[in-house]
């Protein structure tokens, strides 16, 4: 260690789903301070909501992320439904099941080939990654195209889909519309195969997270529903998340950090959902896993890659598996009518559990609504990876070691714009 | 010919582009494509791949004069990465090159903004902005057709 005192900062990035600065400081070969900062949008979201209809949070909500819009929109369905004591039928659970496919193969794919391989290959980006490895980006490109090929038929446009509403859809695509999109997506699963045995080859650095993880879990890999648990063995109603996930202010941001009531720091997101739910991956997935290395759980944040890969793998397959399976719906939709009521919702992002809660009052008339997304949920877990792997890499001069953070960081996929290269660097030493 | 607005009419003035287009909806344009993009790359290589000719306006952060207007190409232009949303239109340019994925021709307008904050809305330079490159779009459209 050169500098007694080495301070490291990060520039603001602004976008919709938020802005994020990085601030370590080390004395002495010691990290004193690690500080991710994330500005945090849907608490605004939280305030435009309040005196709106119950019929509009899908519509709103999904503005909150470019990328994960359909996460958004299924989590504010099922509290709303929820609040108004609505269960929706089997066939347009599996048409929501469908679009949310669409999304996670969108979403993993964009941040596998655009964001994160570039790390493990050397380059500064994908600009400079694909003049070399064009053929793969080419296929990454076809890959997501399949998830949004689906988006855009479901949802009625690739980015923040209109077709959603509050009991189902506004209208339901004829067989023949869905049976269209068989061939394509034979051919994603045969890249999405192939996306797997391509990062499962990268050189993984050394890492191990002791988080504790929370995902949700059902009779299936869990990604429009479920129940959370943790791997510490806590499971709870989605009704009562609140009770079990406390969000605190901390000093230095306006983000509010989670941690498990009466335990700590947590993870949710891929590595959690697999640990949680691996026995539940088809068998193709598991396969996949298998063949990359992957264990029953994997706790080293830097393959994350890995396993989005497995997951996209799974994704189209039961895409596949429910269009096969898909007959229209009697309607488009199911009635909710309004009652008074407190409803809660929560799904599997790609980045991991969204809740959302509402309060009716006997119109509809929303009195409350609190939004509980991913990357705020995961905010105190990176900042501990972080403290880990700049300890570990001090030697480093400050060029590397914000690079390794920007890998570090990237590994969560917190949104697009906070996991991109986004770091301008100001160093203070004294 | 395709005319892709970029941007995000939930903050501000960066919801310059969609408004070029939403402003074109009611000139149609003979023989054109109307799009809005969040500005992901992947989508706007999906979108302007094979055109004869691809009109890109999006939104920059002003320096010195809010609703000024930058015409250029991608290909000799400096486009930076200034939009406040995803990987930006440079990134996009770039990787469509690299990949062989651009259109003929590609026109780039550049709208300065000045605020960027939550909420729809435009600022009153960057509101005139928009009725002014909806002008040279539709002057461009009708070059491009004889």
């Amino acid at each position: 260690m050169t500098h007694r005192e080495r301070t490291l900062r990060v520039g603001a990035l602004a976008r919709v789903e938020g802005q994020g600065a990085m601030y370590v400081r080390a004395r002495d070969g010691r990290v004193e301070e690690v500080r991710l900062d994330i500005y945090e949008p849907p608490r605004f979201f939280e305030a435009f909501l309040r005196g709106r209809a119950h019929t509009e949070p899908p519509d709103i909500t999904a503005r909150i992320c470019g990328i994960c819009p359909v996460a958004y929109q299924m989590s504010a369905c099922r509290a709303i439904e929820a609040a108004c004591g609505v269960t929706v039928s089997e066939p347009l659970e599996a048409l929501r099941r469908l679009l949310y496919c669409g999304e996670w193969i969108e979403s993993h794919t964009l941040h596998i080939y655009l964001l994160h391989a570039p790390d493990f290959l050397g380059y500064p980006g994908a600009v400079e990654m694909a003049r070399d490895h064009r053929q793969v980006l080419e296929r990454g490109l076809a890959l997501k195209k399949a998830g949004n090929t689906i988006m855009e038929l479901i949802g009625g446009r690739p980015i923040h889909p209109i077709n959603v509403r509050v009991g189902g859809f506004y209208r339901a695509p004829t067989r023949a519309e869905l049976t269209a999109l068989t061939e394509p997506l034979r051919r994603a699963l045969d890249h999405a195969l192939a996306t797997v045995e391509w990062v499962a080859g990268f050189a993984m650095p050394e890492d191990r997270l002791e988080h504790e993880f929370l995902a949700l879990t059902a009779d299936v890999y869990p990604i429009e529903g479920g129940v959370p648990r943790t791997t510490g063995g806590r499971t709870f109603e989605v009704a009562d998340f609140e009770d079990h996930i406390i969000e605190e202010q901390v000093p230095h941001s306006t983000a509010l950090h989670a941690r498990l009531a009466g335990g700590g720091r947590y993870l949710t997101g891929p590595l959690a959902r697999y640990a949680l739910n691996r026995d539940r991956l088809s068998p193709l997935a598991r396969d996949a896993a298998r063949t990359a290395g992957l264990g029953q759980v994997c706790r080293n944040p830097f393959q994350s890659i890995v396993v989005r890969a497995v997951e996209v793998v799974y994704a189209v397959e039961e895409a596949l598996r429910l269009i096969e399976a898909y007959r229209p719906p009697p309607g488009p939709f199911v009635a909710v009518p309004p009652r008074a009521g407190i409803g809660h919702g929560a799904t599997e992002a790609p980045r991991g559990v969204l809740f959302h809660r509402y309060e009716l009052d006997p119109a509809g008339v929303i009195g409350s609504a609190r939004i509980v997304p991913p990357t705020s949920q995961n905010q105190a877990a990176i900042e501990d990876d972080m403290r880990a792997v700049v300890q570990a890499r001090l030697e480093l001069d400050d060029d590397a070691l914000t690079a390794v953070c920007e890998r570090a960081i990237r590994n969560y996929d917190p949104c697009i714009s906070c996991a991109t290269h986004f770091l301008d660097l100001t160093v203070e030493r004294s | 010919m395709i005319v892709i607005g970029v941007g995000n009419e939930l903050r501000r003035d960066d919801g310059a582009g969609p408004a070029v287009v939403d402003e074109l909806r009611s000139r149609p344009l003979e023989g054109a494509t109307l799009a809005v993009s969040d500005g992901e790359p992947s989508r706007l290589l999906d979108l302007w791949a094979g055109a004869d000719l691809a009109v890109v306006v999006d939104a920059v952060p002003s320096t010195d004069e809010p609703g000024r207007v930058r015409e250029l190409d991608a290909v000799s232009g400096a486009v930076s990465d200034t939009s406040s949303h995803a990987l930006g239109l440079g990134v996009a340019t770039r990787l469509g090159e690299a990949l062989g994925r651009m259109p003929a021709t590609m026109r780039i307008y550049l709208i300065e903004g000045t605020d960027f904050g939550f909420g729809p809305g435009l600022s009153p330079p960057v509101v005139r902005a928009v009725s002014e490159v909806a002008d040279r779009i539709t002057a461009l459209s009708r070059e491009t057709r004889r």
